[in-house]
């Protein structure tokens, strides 16, 4: 089937078979941030922007972005400025393979797009979905506390 | 001590972080080639079978199915799938695809198609007629007479008795235990299991092959050894070692299931015999099944000590369960005892002893802690029970029993690596340090005075003590190649593996303290078999100690050069001259540029590349320390347990970048928690895995986990690369211990089974009549 969607801000006419999930789709779209950690929706590597809202990409069929808006780290950082999430996270190393990154990223940004001053409790509740085996949470947590702060204070 | 450098020491962000936090396409997994054949897996069904027939012709009639491979197709010699250094210490007992299967999940056949789902589509038409054969699913079937014998072939290599089932065994006995605990005022027992668990990457191993312009066969691959994959390569498909590259790009995650070839040998043979790219990723579940993952061990230790709470004798046997191949048995086996027995060196009469199982179950690996995780639980578990009996705070019976610096252990010189080891002075221990801090930021002596709670839910406090290494002393080896450019930037080119811990920022961090330049001015590439110098890989807690010391000796070497050039140039002596804020500086004060420098060895008098190779082979293995505090609350109703707090105070040296170094271990604690409390493989009755799957085996979640608080105390390893030792895998170790010994402390009962799920600690605390 064909149909559109627009893609990290660009309207993108896409194909896709009737059985393909939106990460197979956005793999082969380019996007390889969405990572495939199970292909299950447990360990939401693949977790991206469907509306606003973060999806596991992996238990979405294809189809039901036609129409929608999808966003993943591939748009989020255009003309080489980090969000301050991305920032952060290199600054106080809470990337270490870099793998599951993407997917906490996202996440992130759905948290702080709808509370912009989240506690530990809720930043560590946003991210229950997504497993990292390297960090322990602790410093991907720290990153996200500190980057809603400066998010705050560049809005004020 | 680390007050003296200017780049290490410091928190620098990683040099591929720009890469992994915009998602750029770098990983194994993300590399799109044309025309490649994707592989689906057959994996037994049965846990000990004979293949009698294998018929592959309704598969290989698919159309877009390119090829089947079996064990009638394929190279027949054995190997071993474990990546270490040759001759390898672990038997030659697998073969590319046997007519044997020994474990459910072991390879019958692959298929290379058009697209994953065309393979796996065709592997239903394989047809297999087995020979079913019983199966020895545990450690004491295994072990019974009569048992079936899991490898009975007879061109199988370095297995110390197939027809018994034993894979290796180790006696090593130091003075005289049994005269010893006759000796001492309070003895202690017991004898602990622990289980089968998977390191689970968030990356599946993922490889793929292609044929390059002039017709060699790169392996794009996720692997924490890249040379010595490339080696174990070329022998089993008879290839010139320089006919292969091994690239590893970012890798997601290894921890020791990534020190294995289980990809690549099929993925060449592929592309070899079609002249096409194969790709082949493991799903979550093979991930489960058919890796590797940690061995589980039933482990005896008996502690004695004397009036004044010093340990007079230890005893440990181990019985290690390897499953169906031997890969990592030995040392996985010997680490048991040498990451353990050290620590407590007053102890004068030492034994250990050592068998490694084959059974018709999942096979072991390398898992970051590698036997000392599984023997630090009965050990440290003993030492509060023996504290108890001698009426001593558990961290006071540490104080009087650990060992120091300017000290040394027998069990250095007894127990290497599959043979004998090194001797070994300890030149820096903190141990003191780290029980202090520890202690400190816990608040181990108000809680652990608090009164036991008597309500539903009882909070605990418990602690362990814990060692690891820094690399294999006289095995491995690092090389760093270091070349200037004429801007006066570097490359730094190594064959070290970065598996997102960090190292090449480290060893960037190194190189660039020596050349008196900042980290940007250094380009790090590494883990290429056609570009960067040998190393053995990443594992043992190697990189930062081995390889670190090469990239500081090249480094020193074209420092050397520098001043050399630099000295004429400023018509000087080379020794009058400094290095610094990317300049040369002459005793008067004139300097030049290390661009200007790096010029004129390109374009002046006398040209030359300046640049160096080094290697580093240690002569021994300074081990790591590190003070582990839990605390706990049980619910005495459900058995839950809880972790509320947790602190690691570590002795890693110098941290050449301290937040990643803090990083190496709360991931370490965190992964450790979840082995103590829920992480578990649980077969049916056939001895097929019940839980591959990220749902039912239970790694921790954000809500899982209590704080988890690192301190790196101040310390200095006079043999390391600015002082460093490493720090990968001592975290792991801790918390089995420290939280059971928080149960104890909690409820009075002690578990000897990790891990302590709700099921197991309520039914303690039944047969214990508490809840």
């Amino acid at each position: 089937m064909t149909f559109d969607l627009v893609l990290n801000g660009v309207r993108r006419t896409v194909q896709a078979a009737p059985g393909d999930s939106l990460m197979d789709l956005l793999r082969r779209l380019g996007c390889k941030s969405v990572k495939n950690g199970c292909d299950d929706g447990y360990c939401g590597a693949c977790a991206v922007l469907l509306d606003g809202r973060a999806v596991n990409a992996c238990l979405v069929f294809a189809a039901r972005a036609a129409g929608h808006r999808v966003d993943t780290l591939e748009g989020l950082s255009r003309e080489g400025v980090l969000h301050p999430v991305q920032r952060a996270a290199l600054d106080l190393g809470a990337v270490q393979c870099g793998f599951c990154t993407p997917g906490i990223v996202m996440t992130a940004l759905d948290l702080l797009a709808r509370n912009p001053r989240p506690t530990e409790h809720e930043v560590r509740e946003a991210l229950a979905g997504n497993y990292c085996r390297c960090t322990g949470y602790v410093k991907p947590v720290e990153a996200i506390l500190a980057a809603a702060a400066e998010m705050r204070e560049a809005a004020e | 001590m680390s007050d003296k450098f200017e780049v290490v020491g410091t928190s620098e962000r990683k040099v591929d972080g720009l890469a992994l936090i915009t998602g750029r396409p770098v990983f194994a997994g993300d590399l799109d080639l044309p025309h490649t054949l994707h592989l689906a897996l057959l994996a037994s069904p049965h846990a000990h079978a004979r293949i009698r027939r294998i018929d592959a012709g309704g598969a290989a009639r698919l159309p877009g199915v390119a090829l089947v491979l079996t064990h009638e197709n394929t190279p027949s010699l054995r190997f071993t799938t474990a990546g270490q250094g040759y001759p390898e210490p672990s038997p030659y007992d697998a073969r590319m695809f046997d007519s044997k299967v020994r474990f459910v999940g072991d390879r019958v056949a692959v298929v290379a198609a058009e697209s994953p789902r065309l393979a796996r589509e065709a592997l239903s038409l394989i047809a297999v007629d087995y020979e079913v054969l019983p199966a020895a699913l545990s450690l004491d079937a295994a072990l019974a007479p009569g048992a079936p014998v899991i490898h009975d072939e007879a061109d199988a290599e370095g297995i110390w008795d197939a027809p018994h089932n034993l894979a290796a065994a180790l006696d090593v006995a130091v003075g005289d235990t049994p005269a010893a605990f006759a000796e001492c005022v309070a003895v202690v027992e017991t004898t602990c299991e622990t289980q089968y668990a998977q390191h689970a990457p968030l990356e599946t191993h993922v490889c793929q092959s292609y044929l390059d312009d002039n017709g060699r066969l790169v392996l794009y691959t996720s692997t924490q050894v890249p040379f010595h994959l490339r080696r174990i390569v070329a022998r089993i498909l008879d290839l010139p070692i320089h006919r292969i590259r091994v690239v590893k790009p970012r890798i997601g995650g290894g921890f020791g299931v990534k020190q294995e070839v289980l990809l690549e040998d099929v993925c060449a043979l592929v592309t070899m015999r079609t002249g096409r790219p194969a790709r082949w990723e493991y799903t979550r579940s093979e991930e489960f099944v058919s890796a590797r993952t940690r061995h589980p061990f039933r482990i005896r230790v008996k502690v004695g000590a004397r009036e004044d709470g010093v340990l007079h004798a230890i005893e440990m046997d181990a019985i290690q369960n390897t499953g169906a191949y031997g890969t990592h048995s030995l040392t996985v086996l010997s680490n048991a005892g040498s990451k353990t027995l050290p620590l407590y060196n007053k102890a004068p009469h030492l034994r250990f002893t050592g068998r490694s199982v084959y059974t018709n179950l999942p096979v072991g690996g390398a898992y970051r802690g590698y036997g000392g995780t599984q023997a630090s639980f009965p050990l440290e578990t003993a030492l509060d029970r023996l504290a108890e009996r001698l009426g001593l705070d558990p961290v006071e019976l540490r104080r009087r029993n650990h060992i120091g610096s300017g000290e040394t252990s027998p069990i250095f010189a007894e127990m290497g690596e599959g043979r004998e080891g090194v001797p070994m002075i300890i030149k820096s221990c903190a141990i003191p340090e780290c029980l202090n801090a520890g202690m400190e930021a816990f608040g181990w002596a108000h809680k652990r005075a608090r009164p036991r709670d008597t309500g539903p839910v009882r909070r605990g406090v418990g602690m362990s003590l814990h060692m690891q290494g820094s690399g294999i002393p006289l095995i491995d080896m690092g090389a760093a190649t270091i070349k200037m450019n004429d801007d006066g930037s570097f490359h730094l080119l190594i064959g070290a593996t970065d598996l997102g811990t960090g190292s090449d920022t480290i060893l960037g961090q190194i190189a660039a303290e020596v050349l008196g330049v900042r980290l940007e001015q250094i380009v790090v590439y590494s883990s290429d078999t056609d570009f960067t110098p040998f190393d053995t890989g990443a594992y043992a807690s190697s990189t930062t100690y081995v390889t670190g010391k090469a990239v500081e000796r090249a480094a020193r070497e074209v420092e050397e050069q520098i001043r050399r050039v630099a000295a004429v140039m400023l018509q000087t002596e080379a020794g009058a001259v400094q290095l610094g804020d990317g300049r040369v500086i002459a005793p008067d004060g004139r300097s030049v540029t290390l661009a200007e420098v790096c010029t004129r060895a390109y374009y002046g008098a006398d040209q030359f590349q300046i640049g160096a190779t080094a290697s580093c082979v240690p002569e021994e293995s300074p081990p790591p320390f590190m003070a582990s505090f839990a605390e706990v609350a049980v619910d005495v109703e459900t058995g839950q347990v809880r972790v509320l707090d947790y602190v690691a105070a570590v002795d890693c040296g110098t941290p050449i970048n301290p937040r990643m170094a803090e990083g190496q271990v709360e991931g370490a604690v965190a992964n450790g928690i979840g082995y103590a409390l829920t992480e578990e493989y649980l077969f049916t009755p056939g001895g097929k895995v019940r839980n591959a799957d990220l749902s039912r085996y239970k790694i921790p979640r954000t809500l899982d986990l209590p704080p988890i608080r690192v301190i790196l105390v101040d310390s200095y390893e006079p043999t390391g690369p600015m002082g460093a030792k490493s720090i990968a895998e001592i975290g792991i170790n801790g918390p089995a211990p420290s939280i059971a010994n928080a149960i104890y402390h909690a409820t009075g009962v002690r578990l000897a089974r990790t891990p302590f799920t709700p099921e197991r600690v309520w039914r303690a605390l039944r047969e214990a009549g508490i809840g």
